[in-house]
């Protein structure tokens, strides 16, 4: 079976039509995941027999004539979210046994919803990377080339999908995580708004950063989950009483935008991404939408109020675990989670508080107020995703910061709380996939999956495969 | 863009490891000071910063006093919440001693 170009629709059309069954199509992905997850090492753990279970569900379901929004649709859950009664590992080794007593709502929601979970990928161990090299199980290789990055934290998701190991992954973003990913593996990501998708349920990081978000191939396919995941949870607190809107109509719509660009994102990044965000940004003037230059905050101060800020919420939120309830003792963490959790110590301690933490949260207030004056004459804001095209294997080594100099083009919308999206604009030389982001104003994910969809539609890179 | 000069801030590092309750190695913790100062000279940074006229943001979408009606409703079970310690004594979890032996 060729799983190449199926989407979410395409599949729900071939069950319907009875051109293969549920349990046939999960076989096909299973047996995919089996070739190629010894070059990939995209997944923690394989969930065969609960992939298989939830498709002769979706079978009998069918059979039945009923419909859900993703009824057998084999689905990729990023490994810090919680699965009922299944490893969730976080890819680390402090919590390589923990089974949790109940799901993550995302998880729930998209149960509910009748997804077929093929199995939980890999990320950089609590989320505190981008590229997976700081998982406790191996990092996980690029599809396109597998000697560079997939990219992190959310690299197994990414990887999962533009290898066509799953249709559809669930990632998770705090600042990049899952736009990085998306962009070096030319995949689409959507990093909601912050409070739009619980996080309940989702093992910590940077609680007032954290935001769950799906990985998929095409644009539509993002929005059908969005619309599944998307909506206040009783279980977070944090979560957006608004009605999520309709996103899948509201993408279709025929709208001229304008498009804010800002030089500052164009600093320090290669001439080869450069070059294609300008080319995208022709293809979108020629679609009817208008370029504006805006004055944004420079991204570099971002790094720093990002660095205090995450590692202070990660230091107070790696403190429940102290392997009494769950999960090993403290001594079995990773040189990453200490050097962060560490940071985080120092940076809250008496004597730093007021000059860093207190410091950094002004900071991010006049990064929101900058936005929200761009959002004034423009409507959404476009750039690269990131500053390069994937990187070599071991580029993390010896270099501290090298998740928050990589992700300092999606820093700034991130402490913000506003919502962006990967999209795939092309390759460099190197057969290396370049992204696009379009970042919106808080709950705008109505506009930005609008161009995205315009720019996707008369390009159609997501159609372009690796060889595996 | 990475700062490697040095700073003035010494970092002490075993402090630091006790209050997070972290164990490095002795290497590891030669090593962690260095990055951590590193780090450190980035992020002092935000001093240059002009902050007079804002106060802090920590919550971005403005939400505050979120609570739920106080009714009680299932939760876990006393099986699931024991499932994953491997310390357990007649359905309770064990810890450690909070005070050292007196005798």
């Amino acid at each position: 079976m060729d799983v190449h170009n199926l989407t979410i629709t395409d599949i729900k059309a071939d069950l319907k039509d009875k051109k293969y069954s549920a349990v046939e199509l999960t076989k096909a992905y299973l047996e995919r995941i089996k070739t190629l997850e010894p070059k990939l090492n995209a997944f923690v753990t394989v969930t065969e027999e609960k992939a298989l279970k939830d498709a002769k569900k979706a079978d009998e379901l069918l059979a039945d004539g009923q419909d859900l929004p993703v009824l057998g649709i084999p689905m990729s859950i990023k490994d810090n979210f919680s699965t009922k009664y299944i490893e969730t590992t976080a890819s680390s080794k402090v919590l390589e046994h923990y089974r949790p007593p109940f799901n993550a709502t995302v998880v729930q929601r998209l149960e509910d919803a009748g997804m077929v979970m093929v199995g939980k990928t890999n990320l950089d161990a609590f989320a505190h990377g981008s590229s997976t090299e700081a998982s406790d199980f191996g990092t996980t290789k690029n599809p396109w080339n597998q000697e560079c990055l997939a990219g992190g934290s959310s690299g197994g998701a990414a990887a999962s999908i533009a290898a066509d190991e799953a249709v559809a992954a669930i990632g998770s973003e705090t600042a990049g995580s899952t736009r990085l990913p998306a962009s070096w593996c030319g995949v689409v990501g959507l990093k909601p708004t912050y409070g739009r998708v619980s996080r309940y349920g989702v093992v910590a990081m940077g609680s007032s950063l954290d935001s769950p978000g799906p990985l998929t191939k095409t644009v539509e396919d993002t929005a059908q989950i969005l619309q599944i995941i998307a909506g206040q949870d009783i279980h977070d607190g944090t979560t957006s009483s608004s009605e999520p809107k309709e996103y899948i109509t509201l993408m279709k719509d025929k709208r001229r935008m304008t498009i804010g660009i800002s030089k500052d994102y164009f600093q320090d990044v290669e001439t080869e991404v450069a070059a294609k965000i300008e080319d995208a940004l022709k293809i979108l003037e020629k679609q009817g939408h208008t370029i504006k230059n805006i004055e944004l905050f420079d991204p570099k101060y971002a790094i720093d109020v990002y660095t205090i800020l995450q590692r202070s919420e990660v230091s107070s939120n790696l403190a429940r675990l102290d392997g009494i309830r769950y999960g090993e003792d403290r001594t079995v963490f990773g040189e990453e989670a200490m050097r962060r959790v560490m940071l985080g110590t120092y940076v809250l301690s008496a004597g730093h508080y007021d000059a860093f933490y207190k410091k950094a949260q002004k900071v991010r207030t006049l990064i929101i107020e900058n936005f929200a004056k761009a959002y004034e004459t423009v409507d959404v804001i476009v750039g690269p995703s990131a500053p390069v095209p994937a990187m070599p294997l071991g580029s993390t080594e010896k270099n501290p910061m090298f998740g928050e100099v990589i992700d300092r083009l999606m820093e700034p919308s991130s402490i913000a709380g506003l919502c962006g999206i990967n999209v795939p604009a092309g390759f460099s030389k190197d057969r290396l996939p370049i992204g696009l982001q379009v970042i919106g104003p808080q709950f705008a994910e109505d506009l930005i999956l609008n161009l995205a969809y315009q720019f996707e539609q008369a390009t159609l890179y997501w159609q372009q495969h690796p060889t595996l | 863009m990475y700062n490697t000069h040095m700073t003035k801030t010494k970092i002490d590092i075993d402090k630091i490891a006790r209050l997070a309750q972290m164990t490095p190695s002795a290497n590891l913790r030669e090593k962690l000071e260095k990055q951590l100062e590193a780090t450190v000279v980035h992020i002092e940074g935000l001093e240059k910063i002009d902050t007079s006229s804002v106060s802090g943001t920590n919550q971005v979408t403005n939400l505050s006093n979120v609570f739920r009606d106080d009714i009680v409703t299932p939760s876990l079970s006393q099986e699931d919440a024991l499932m994953n310690s491997k310390k357990i004594y007649n359905g309770l979890f064990m810890v450690s001693a909070v005070l050292p032996d007196s005798t």
